[in-house]
């Protein structure tokens, strides 16, 4: 036993150090909760799962929120909006490892095991690894998908209970990933389901090799992926969950790429010769949204003339450290979508002053909540909620600042009742507005996720008509209408987007920072 | 000395369900429903919070979970993490060994230097050499663990790049886990250079963990040693025209041990304290991480196993503490 191990040890070590100069090392955040991303919600877990492991029906052109044809060549809608019939991908192989070898290629069953799974609560994977199927059921898919039929090995249609044209950029999302059915029933039958979540098996660039809790997790390129091969043979992720050490990590070049910076390094990151510091806006916006249904906040004009107390410069220098860019919409600049033409509320504290005297508001006391955790939309919300409380202080407005701790904050927030502006933000799911401006803005939002308990006819007449059509250019422009609406009644006082800086050795080459937050590494190479 | 043994162990009982009981009711108490924060931004319907609520046995009285609690853990169950869904049993013991491997490292680091230091100030009691010593244990102690862990990590690594940043071993040495002791595993693979490897990585990490108990028992040893040195029997040693070195050695050592014994044996709680920030900052693949992030998750069935765990190895190493007493000192076996 023990030899068998040795050598078996003395093998991988050789091909480990053979291997060694095409390796690329990241230095990640944290650990992934498992490797099947239908799952889980994080994003350190679509990092080590989905975006090396697996491939979807569709997938998110990488640097851009574009959905391209994935597993699926094509896909079709029918006219009432109401079937989309996949045309798949002929030839594409599964991987393999030491107790399964696939059979056949990718079909219709693997397309069919992957969501039902999700759907029927009496499929015999429903309950493995405690299944809740969080973003699955989060983005309402058990509702809206009545059925999927497998019309024939290399087509599946799906069919709707309600025209819903987000469906197609859910279709690229993380919990959309395609497992192997042969490998799911092959594990059933040896009484280890679970090891579709700690071996995975899937059709993506890298085959996953090992995972130490914590520590490591190492993946080995796909010879037989169905695109051109990924670029470096080995991609190790060196789990290091400390902003300062990952910089430490980088400099003495035990990493490649590190996500995350601790803004304090990020000047001297880029003036390192060795490090080559790329930035992008991230898919995510932070916020206060105002209890519309609370006097004097229902009034827009109200809501206006505080907006325009705000300085935001001020917010991005001191909160965001640079880090940040002014948000004027309540979706990011990265999504298609974004109406650019809107002008944002000038920083004129007389101006808001005059506007709030004009309404009849004097004395007026509010509290802003400040949230207890750190996002990247928002990386610190009391020092925020502090320069709120100046800002309006300015303008004759009285701030009080409360918070809770993150699970009640959540919870009160909600409530129709609140009393205060509360601060947030979001981060985008499938790259599509609707993912922002019926989630946080839509009626239906109310006492949930529309922490402005606001709803407006005409902007709900246009959400709603932009997600029942499948003309991308009349979608666009009934969302760019949507922000006129918006920006004229401010719900909200939108604040910030971050800026995602990704740091990285000057070796590196190829990397693009996706806007939907993955890291992804299949396009990167490494001298 | 079974008898005694036999009476440390019957104390263990109601330790033990005090400590089931108070790491149940513990995280129950914090604010924050689990399922909340699970959901985040994101939120969920009623409907679904309902169902979530079924699932995970919160609609049961909470002194009926607690029952089902005690129950498993007396089947050797600890259950399911909320978020990983994976046993908490085994999550727990893939990562002990490597915080059980620095811990003992740290300590040895800590004994190794800590006794001699306190011995060698006692004995020159007021003069440079204890002073410069007890005003060091003094800084040790005082020093955070982060701002300490940074600081060697900047100079040794980044600065000097004698020692690695972080990790247990270099990312190219890649062999399946034996014993889950890197020191160990790495010498059975017998790879060239991974056993080297493996004592660079820990070098840092021992160092930082081991500095707080470092400085504990130093200025225990020493303070000891002066009540001991200054007994009758030392003089008569003295008088006898023994040489100092076996006094202090024999004599006076082995009688001051017994409180520098009971300061390592608490330490171990300690250790195991400092253990969360060390790994936080080394990226060592512990316990102590594993337990932060499941108490920010309010994963509640890690938080309670690893809380009991933990207890478990701090009662288990004071009760060889006590066993140690009675080696050393005769007078306490017979009791």
């Amino acid at each position: 036993m023990k030899l068998k191990l040795m050598a078996a040890t003395a093998a991988i070590a050789l091909s480990a150090a053979a291997a060694q100069a095409n390796t690329l090392v990241y230095c990640s955040e944290g650990s992934p909760e498992g490797f099947d991303p239908a799952l889980f919600t994080a994003g350190t877990t679509f990092d080590a799962s989905s975006h090396p492991i697996y491939n979807r029906l569709l997938e998110f052109e990488t640097g851009t929120t574009n959905v391209i044809p994935g597993l699926a060549e094509s896909v079709e809608a029918s006219d009432d909006g109401l079937e989309y019939t996949f045309k798949l991908r002929q030839g594409v192989k599964f991987h393999s490892n030491d107790e399964f070898t696939p059979t056949r290629d990718f079909n219709a069953d693997d397309v069919i095991f992957s969501f039902m799974r999700q759907k029927d609560d009496s499929h015999p994977y429903n309950q493995v690894s405690g299944g809740t199927w969080e973003y699955f059921k989060g983005m309402g898919m058990p509702d809206l998908v009545e059925s999927i039929e497998k019309i024939d090995d290399y087509t599946v249609k799906f069919t709707l209970t309600k025209p819903e044209a987000p469906f197609v950029a859910n279709m690229a999302m993380d919990f959309a990933s395609i497992l192997s059915a042969e490998y799911a029933d092959a594990m059933m039958e040896a009484g280890t389901p679970e090891k579709l979540n700690t071996a995975p098996i899937g059709t993506g660039p890298f085959s996953f090799v090992a995972y130490q809790k914590d520590a490591v997790i190492r993946y080995a390129a796909n010879g037989e992926y169905w695109k051109d091969p990924a670029k470096v043979e080995n991609l190790i992720f060196a789990i290091t969950p400390d902003a300062s050490v990952r910089y430490q990590k980088l400099k003495a070049g035990e990493c490649h790429i590190m996500p995350y910076p601790n803004p304090a390094d990020i000047q001297a990151m880029k003036d390192d010769a060795d490090i080559n510091m790329m930035e992008q806006e991230g898919l995510n916006v932070g916020y206060l949204a105002y209890n519309t249904t609370m006097a004097p906040f229902d009034n827009p004009k109200v809501r206006k003339a505080l907006n325009m107390a705000i300085d935001k410069q001020a917010i991005i220098d001191v909160v965001f450290q640079g880090s940040g860019q002014a948000a004027k919409n309540p979706i990011p600049p990265t999504m298609w979508g974004y109406n650019d033409a809107i002008e944002d509320d000038a920083y004129d504290p007389e101006a808001a002053k005059a506007l709030l005297e004009a309404e009849g508001i004097s004395d007026l006391s509010m509290k802003i909540w400040a949230m207890p955790v750190q996002r990247p939309y928002n990386p610190n919300a009391r020092r925020m909620a502090e320069l709120l409380q100046e800002d309006f202080a300015k303008v004759g407005v009285n701030v009080e600042i409360v918070s809770y701790e993150w699970g009640e904050y959540l919870s009160r927030s909600k409530d129709l009742n609140r009393d205060g502006a509360v601060l947030l933000g979001w981060t985008g799911d499938n790259g599509d507005p609707d993912n922002f401006l019926a989630v946080l803005l839509g009626c239906d939002g109310r006492e949930a996720s529309n922490r402005a308990q606001w709803c407006n006819e005409e902007f709900e007449d246009l959400i709603l008509k932009a997600k029942q059509t499948t003309d991308q250019a009349e979608r666009t422009k009934l969302y760019e209408e949507a922000q006129v609406v918006f920006k004229d009644q401010a719900p909200w006082a939108t604040i910030a987007h971050s800026v995602v800086f990704m740091p990285m050795s000057n070796k590196v080459d190829g990397y693009k920072v996706h806007p939907l937050g993955g890291h992804i590494f299949y396009d990167v190479s490494v001298e | 000395m079974f008898g005694y043994l036999l009476t440390r162990l019957g104390m263990f009982i109601p330790t033990f369900l005090g400590v089931t009981l108070i790491s149940f009711m513990f995280i129950r108490v914090l604010p924050g429903d689990p399922i909340i924060v699970m959901a985040g931004e994101r939120g969920m319907t009623e409907e679904r919070y309902q169902e979530m609520v079924e699932k995970l046995g919160f609609d049961k009285p909470v002194l009926q979970q607690y029952w089902d609690y005690l129950v498993g853990v007396m089947h050797g169950d600890l259950g399911e993490s909320f978020v990983t869904k994976k046993p908490v049993w085994d999550e727990f013991f893939a990562l002990f060994p490597a915080t059980l491997e620095l811990s003992l490292c740290a300590m040895i680091f800590a004994v190794a230097l800590g006794l001699p230091a306190g011995v060698i100030a006692a004995v020159n009691r007021g003069k440079f050499f204890d002073r410069a010593l007890m005003s060091s244990a003094l800084v040790g102690y005082s020093m955070p663990i982060f701002w300490w862990a940074l600081l060697l990590i900047i100079v040794f690594s980044g600065n000097l790049g004698w020692t690695p940043v972080s990790g247990r071993i270099d990312l190219l040495y890649y062999f399946p886990s034996v014993t889950g002791f890197m020191l160990i595993d790495s010498l059975l693979s017998g790879q060239p250079g991974a056993f080297g490897s493996a004592v660079r990585h820990l070098i840092l990490p021992t160092i930082v963990l081991g500095t707080i108990p470092l400085a504990v028992i130093a200025r225990q040893t020493r303070s000891a040693m002066l009540e001991v040195l200054g007994e009758d029997y030392i003089r008569t040693a003295r008088a006898k025209g023994l040489a100092p070195a076996r006094i202090n050695g024999l004599h006076a050592l082995r009688n001051a041990l017994i409180p520098v014994i009971t300061v390592i044996g608490l330490s171990v709680g300690t250790l195991l304290a400092g253990a969360i920030l060390t790994e936080t900052i080394f990226s060592w693949p512990g316990i102590g991480k594993w337990m932060v992030d499941s108490i920010f998750r309010r994963d509640y069935p890690v938080v309670q196993g690893g809380l009991l765990m933990i207890a478990v190895i701090v009662m288990l190493v004071n009760l060889l503490v006590d066993v140690l007493y009675g080696i050393i000192n005769p007078k306490i076996r017979r009791r």
